[in-house]
């Protein structure tokens, strides 16, 4: 208590030769109920995340344990391939939503018929429970009574057994996630597009230029800006989806799709507690190491 | 952190349902009758059983209420308890896990002892140890012992004119045999993850023949399953399975009650299970049940072939059920003890083989599988499952199964795996030696 005390009283003296800091327009008593919530629900607990990660916790009682968490957690034998999987899952589902979202935005910025309606269509899957997507491709999916399979069929091709292939579990849900995450990206590119201003396709269209040069040096450079939000928004949530891939595979067969969420859900279900949050505090700080020199990358590169 | 958040909610939600449960309990005397709150989980046969229980106990005790209230199976259902005991939530009376689960809820903070009641010692010896912790007893049974080893479609055996095996070669042979005839030899059914285990899981008696002090070696980390050959032999016979081409076409796909359908109805000749199965099968295969038979996992030595148990769970009162509601839970507890419980039990459900009071008969109208199990029980060839005797079971063991049955990973790196798995849970409970 009493270092934060001391930030309290220390911070307005350091701050009082910058005349460009902004003072709140509000008494304390005003942004005190903010501040009650904010202690209860969101500070309070994230410092007991981190106290919690250095014991083992059983839910009845607690042992101090230091790093050790961390130590077996790096040990954990899924961990190697989860971490791996990770990083395809979102490198994959990240990709492929930058294209596909890109395709569809041009589409459906075009001359189409009932294009509003189209675009709604394009972004039902969004809203759609992401756990009701998971069961219904699970059945789809399904290797001999599954639709897809049933359909490849028809054609004369043999499909994968899908979610249940150690080879193609991991990549079966990732394109569910790219199908039903895609619309989000789509919507972002046609911001992107529908910002650009019509004049420069016309002085392009004058100097004659087809439509891949224009797509390739107009629509491209100057829809970066949407470029980064998709790229950044798939990533970071590839790099902590859960949801779809516990519905669809629970990390199997074997671990051969577990990622980093999965892993952590598990040491929690298995009652390691303290286990479970450090894995938690692992993958905040990996998204974190991930994300940030993204975005500073990406903005940087933007200011020249 | 996300978890953490989720944990509090459950929390928040199950303290939320019990302050409206407190509300309620003004009128809780009312008609001069007792309420108390019985906790199982969501099966549907299983709620059947509790409320042909329920009624039962009623029936004999006007003067105590009873309400069912359900949880979720599995590892959800797991969380749930510990939380609603770790807020002292936890409602009147409760069925939960004996042995080594039992052991994680830690009893002796959190569970009434009832060492000195008069039931006790109606209690099977087996059973009496897996819900003690210490020197004290905490527990009555709810359902019955069962077994685990191999489940066999017996008009098919009739029509091949094959044995029931004792060892694995013979096994194996047989398994040639029905494949010849265009019948898979074993049904697996990973879709299900747990189901995975039972080859590794009902080897045990057979490892215990062989190697009899494993399971205390094994809690004091001093045995382990990679390098005790009896304990390794659960996997490779996993990884034989396969090579040998042995699964069901679909066992990477089919579910447990597909599983159960096909043992039943023939499409194959077996399926490694436990026999508290038999409620299932009659869901699974109407009329099919007494097509299936059991027998003991083999193993190497057919003279020391015998089967593994599984122990019924324990109902349990909680430190948190105090005064009238205290008499009436153990009331409660004492009649899953007694003849009159068995026989409500027996009524609602078929039975997955002998109960663990010794004061109960098991009926004459019992599966055939019950029946072939009670055959090793009365022989005396029977002994419980390691997590009966050892408070370690590590949690990724399903995983780890079905990576070896689908030829993912070889045996020995399966049972590698596996004793790290185990060293989180023997650390998480403290144990020595770890």
């Amino acid at each position: 208590m009493t270092t934060v005390t001391g930030a309290v009283t220390e911070a307005p003296a350091t701050t009082v030769p910058e005349p460009a800091r902004r003072t709140s327009p509000y008494p304390y008593w005003f942004i005190l109920p903010g501040g009650v919530i904010f202690t209860v629900f969101f500070l309070v607990p994230s410092v007991m995340a981190f106290w919690f990660s250095l014991t083992r916790w059983t839910l009845f009682d607690q042992e101090f344990i230091g790093l050790d968490n961390y130590v077996q957690f790096f040990r954990e034998p899924a961990l190697s391939s989860g971490l791996r999987h990770t990083l395809v899952y979102a490198v994959t589902t990240s990709g492929l939503k930058v294209v596909l979202g890109m395709a569809l935005a041009v589409l459906l910025t075009g001359p189409i018929l009932g294009r509003g309606f189209m675009r709604s269509v394009a972004f039902f899957p969004v809203l759609v429970s992401t756990i009701g997507v998971g069961l219904t491709f699970q059945i789809l999916m399904h290797p001999t009574r599954g639709v897809i399979n049933q359909a490849l069929d028809l054609i004369g091709i043999t499909g994968p057994a899908w979610l249940v292939d150690p080879d193609w579990a991991l990549l079966s849900v990732a394109f569910v996630d790219v199908w039903q995450g895609v619309g989000l990206a789509t919507v972002i590119y046609m911001a992107g597009i529908l910002s650009i201003p019509g004049e420069y396709f016309e002085a392009a269209k004058m100097d004659g230029a087809g439509a891949w040069h224009r797509f390739r040096n107009i629509t491209l450079p100057l829809a970066k800006p949407a470029t980064v939000s998709v790229i950044l928004l798939s990533l970071i949530g590839g790099l902590r989806k859960f949801d779809l891939i516990w519905a669809m595979t629970k990390g199997g067969p074997g671990f051969t799709s577990d990622v980093m969420a999965s892993v952590i859900y598990k040491q929690y279900q298995a009652g390691f507690y303290g286990l479970s949050t450090a894995g938690n505090v692992v993958l905040f700080l990996l998204v974190i190491l991930i994300a940030l020199p993204l975005f500073w990358f990406f903005n940087r590169r933007d200011d020249q | 952190m996300r978890f953490g958040a989720a944990v509090l909610l459950a929390g928040a939600l199950s303290l939320s349902a019990c302050s409206a449960g407190s509300l309620g309990s003004s009128d809780d005397q009312a008609g001069g009758k007792i309420q108390i709150t019985f906790l199982t989980n969501n099966d549907p046969a299983n709620v059947k059983v509790a409320d042909a229980v329920i009624a039962a106990f009623e029936a004999a005790n006007t003067d105590v209420d009873v309400k069912l209230d359900t949880r979720p199976q599995g590892s959800e259902g797991d969380n749930l308890v510990k939380t609603r005991l770790s807020t002292g939530d936890m409602a009147d009376v409760f069925e939960y896990n004996s042995g080594s689960l039992l052991q994680a809820i830690a009893p002796s903070t959190n569970l009434t002892p009832v060492t000195g009641e008069s039931w006790v010692g109606d209690l099977d010896e087996t059973f009496k140890k897996v819900v003690s912790s210490g020197t004290e007893v905490y527990g009555s049974p709810w359902q019955t012992i069962s077994g685990g080893g191999i489940l066999y479609n017996r008009p098919l055996y009739a029509k091949l004119g094959l044995q029931p095996p004792k060892t694995w070669a013979d096994f194996m042979a047989n398994n040639a045999r029905i494949k010849a005839a265009g019948t898979a030899p074993v049904a697996q059914t990973y879709s299900d993850t747990w189901t995975s285990q039972i080859l590794v899981l009902a080897d045990f008696h057979n490892v215990s023949a062989a190697d009899p002090g494993f399971a205390d070696e094994y809690t004091a980390n001093q045995a382990k399953y990679a390098t005790t050959p009896a304990a390794l032999a659960g996997f490779q016979h996993l990884e034989e399975l396969k090579k040998a081409g042995y699964w069901n076409d679909d066992y990477a796909s089919a579910k447990y009650n597909e599983g159960l359908a096909a043992v039943a109805q023939g499409t194959a000749a077996h399926y490694p299970m436990i026999t508290f199965a038999v409620t299932a099968i009659e869901t699974a295969a109407p009329g099919k049940t007494n097509d299936v038979g059991f027998f003991a996992l083999p193993g190497t030595d057919a003279s020391r072939n015998g089967a593994t148990l599984w122990e019924p769970s324990g109902i349990y009162i909680p430190k948190s059920t105090q005064g009238d509601k205290l008499t009436a839970a153990k009331k409660f507890q004492a009649f899953l003890a007694s003849p009159a419980g068995c026989a409500a039990q027996a009524s609602a459900t078929s039975l997955g083989g002998p109960f663990a009071v010794k004061t109960c008969e098991l009926p004459d109208d019992v599966a055939t599988s019950v029946k072939d199990l009670s055959t090793y029980v009365d022989a005396g060839t029977a002994s419980p499952a390691l997590e009966f005797l050892s408070p370690i079971k590590g949690p990724a063991l399903e995983q780890i199964t079905v990576e070896v049955g689908s030829g993912i990973r070889p045996a020995a790196d399966g049972a590698k795996l596996y004793d790290e798995d185990v060293k989180k849970q023997a650390q998480q409970l403290g144990l020595q030696g770890w």
